[in-house]
């Protein structure tokens, strides 16, 4: 169990957060909820709707689709905001590879904070950049 | 033969030992007695009530009962307009709320509450040991594997599986430097006892809300803080936010009449003679502001008391401390260990759109502690479910009266489901069943109802149909009187199930 302060701790740390002063990333420490998963219990399911946008405080996740794992996201990554940006359904599952802690944002809620955190969703940004040259690249 | 004598379940050996004895506890011993699961339940308490003898500190509830609501007291469909009463197989225990409320709110009082359930426990003969404190528990080695040692202030219980339903109610605070010299909630004094002060409370969630909505009438001036914004529940269309009953607070701030709502995280709360100073820092831009206060109360929450379970590798997150849990709230680490009432919001589900499920409340758990008790019965007692058989031509009909007025389909919305296999012998009821169990743990073909909400304000029955290993979700239309019985809902989900259902009519 993470205490607040812990959270907090955790966020400033990761680059997502990194430009967030310390009461505003106590702020985004009690917009977001905390969540466990056990080894092998599924988060995401792909082709369901409503899901959420997690970022991972410790552990590691697969990226399962259509049965086959085909990447892993662990301390610091998140997972959920294609969903919810585009408002499709996930398209993989992601499933705990081992027990997972994380702090969860309802869908909803995904759009009303990266407009009061414009750092974060350029953070954001930089990191899907990234994902999206290394499938590019793998691709190619 | 002494009085301490005659107490039910003395210290021995039991299959099953349940502690605690709120609305949680009470509804499991109930839901394990009617099954013939021998068990033992024991409270440090000396009544029925849990949580509800002493709180909320304003002595109305947040849950409401709606006596003449549609359907009539005795049925299972008064069960979705009662969100206080335990539920019960027979007609005359049902809706006892109903029966303990004087007229002047929906919203019964906490010392009528405290009477439903009491007299729930006496009409049904549910028994609990009171006066029995659960200090410490261990693992040791037994004849059919390890078992637990629940040790009490009367002794020693030894069990294969330990249900611990003791609520979310020791009071938590953060560290922020100086809170140690606030009053947390739990000790707040009579609200005359504050009138003229300048009252600080941290925190604004409901408890936070509660405060200021009790003292308004008080108090020369109310603030309240932290660093997160309070979202109104009807604001967010779920109980994920600051109930309806507590908005006044927020009319007053908003017009400016001597209610301040902040967004700042508290750095530091000292004291100078009669006056506290708070120094918060704004979440907006990091800006400073010190404020005087001749009160400062932590509304910060609750946490489990779980005692020593931690130790023994229970799995706990959140502020709360809620333990870590399977669908079937055993605990995700350590078997053989569940949980029952308010603690069981720690399986939260798919919470799908951001709706949290209303385990937190009777209205959920007390659907939860009979799934429980069913699954107990099931996998460590060999009890054979009941799964009756649906004519292919009364399954549209079936589903969509569960769609409409299914009890626990609307009080766990998105969260409990309504599960029918489609195996060679054609459809069977298999009962309530969590969804997310019903998602990722079943084999077969299913129909998997939920009544579910996108968070916008829509309401609207969902079908998840597994056919061949795949799950196709598929949401039926919602409707202005939420009554899915019409001949459009009909035709929704006949179109559904014409492929997987041989016969739907």
């Amino acid at each position: 169990m993470a205490t607040r302060d812990e959270i907090v701790e955790s966020l400033a740390g990761m680059t997502l957060f990194a430009d967030l002063s310390a009461p505003q990333l106590q702020g985004v420490a009690g917009r977001m909820d905390e969540a466990f998963f056990a080894d092998g219990e599924r988060i995401l399911r792909q082709g369901l709707t409503g899901s959420g946008f997690y970022v991972i405080l410790d552990g590691e996740v697969g990226v399962v689709v259509d049965g086959r794992q085909i990447n892993t996201l662990g301390r610091g990554e998140f997972f959920g905001e294609i969903s919810i940006l585009l408002q499709k359904p996930p398209v993989a599952d992601i499933v705990a590879l081992r027990p997972m802690r994380c702090l969860v944002l309802a869908g909803p809620a995904v759009e009303p904070f990266l407009l009061d955190h414009p750092r974060v969703m350029y953070r954001m940004l930089q990191a899907l950049g990234r994902r999206l040259t290394g499938a590019n690249r793998a691709r190619s | 033969m002494s009085a301490a004598d005659e107490r039910p379940f003395p210290p021995g050996d039991y299959p099953v030992v349940v502690v605690g004895s709120g609305p949680g506890a009470i509804q499991l011993s109930y839901e394990l007695e009617r099954l013939g699961i021998d068990h033992a339940t024991i409270s440090a308490d000396e009544a029925p009530g849990g949580m509800f003898r002493r709180w909320p500190f304003f002595q109305r509830l947040l849950s409401w009962t709606k006596p003449y609501a549609p359907e009539e007291r005795t049925t299972r469909a008064f069960e979705r307009w009662d969100w206080n009463s335990m539920i019960a197989e027979r007609p005359e225990h049902r809706a006892l709320q109903a029966e303990y409320m004087d007229g002047t709110s929906d919203f019964p009082s906490r010392p009528e509450m405290e009477q439903s359930l009491t007299a729930f426990t006496e009409r049904t003969g549910t028994r609990i040991r009171y006066g029995c404190r659960w200090t410490a528990t261990r693992r040791e080695p037994g004849p059919d594997g390890d078992r637990f040692v629940v040790e009490t202030t009367d002794g020693e219980y030894r069990c294969r599986i330990a249900i611990v339903a003791v609520g979310v109610a020791e009071p938590w605070s953060p560290s922020t430097p100086g809170i140690e010299l606030t009053a947390h909630y739990a000790d707040t004094r009579s609200a005359e006892t504050y009138a003229g002060k300048r009252v600080f409370i941290i925190g604004k969630q409901n408890s936070g809300f509660e405060l200021a909505s009790g003292l308004l009438q008080w108090a020369a001036r109310i603030t309240l803080a932290s660093p997160s914004p309070a979202r109104l529940s009807v604001v967010v269309n779920s109980l994920n936010g600051v109930r309806a009953r507590y908005v006044q607070p927020f009319e007053d701030s908003a017009l400016g009449f001597g209610v301040d709502i902040l967004n700042a995280s508290i750095e530091r709360i000292t004291r100078s003679g009669n006056a506290f100073h708070v120094d918060l820092r704004q979440t907006v831009d990091g800006s400073a502001l010190m404020l005087e206060a001749d009160e400062v109360i932590s509304a910060t929450g609750f946490t489990c008391p779980l005692l020593d379970l931690p130790e023994l590798g229970v799995a706990t997150f959140g502020q709360a401390k809620l333990p870590a849990q399977t669908a079937f709230w055993e605990s995700a680490t350590v078997p053989g260990i569940y949980f029952a009432g308010t603690i069981t919001q720690g399986a939260a589900g798919l919470k799908k759109h951001g709706m949290p499920a209303f385990s937190g409340a009777v209205q959920g758990h007390r659907y939860n502690a009979r799934i429980l008790a069913r699954h107990l019965g099931e996998r460590h007692f060999g009890m054979d479910r009941d799964r009756p058989a649906i004519r292919p031509r009364d399954l549209l009909d079936y589903l969509l009266d569960e769609a409409t007025g299914g009890p626990e389909l609307w009080h766990q919305k998105g969260y409990l489901a309504r599960v029918v296999s489609l195996g060679s012998d054609g459809p069977r009821d298999e009962g309530i069943l969590p969804l997310t169990h019903a998602l990722d743990d079943g084999d077969g073909d299913s129909l998997i109802l939920t009544v579910e909400a996108d968070g916008a304000g829509a309401i609207y029955p969902v079908l998840y149909v597994r056919h061949d290993g795949r799950t196709e979700e598929h949401a039926l239309d919602s409707h202005p009187l939420l009554d899915f019985r019409t001949t459009a809902h009909r035709r929704q989900l006949a179109d559904m199930l014409k492929r997987v259902v041989p016969g739907v009519a």
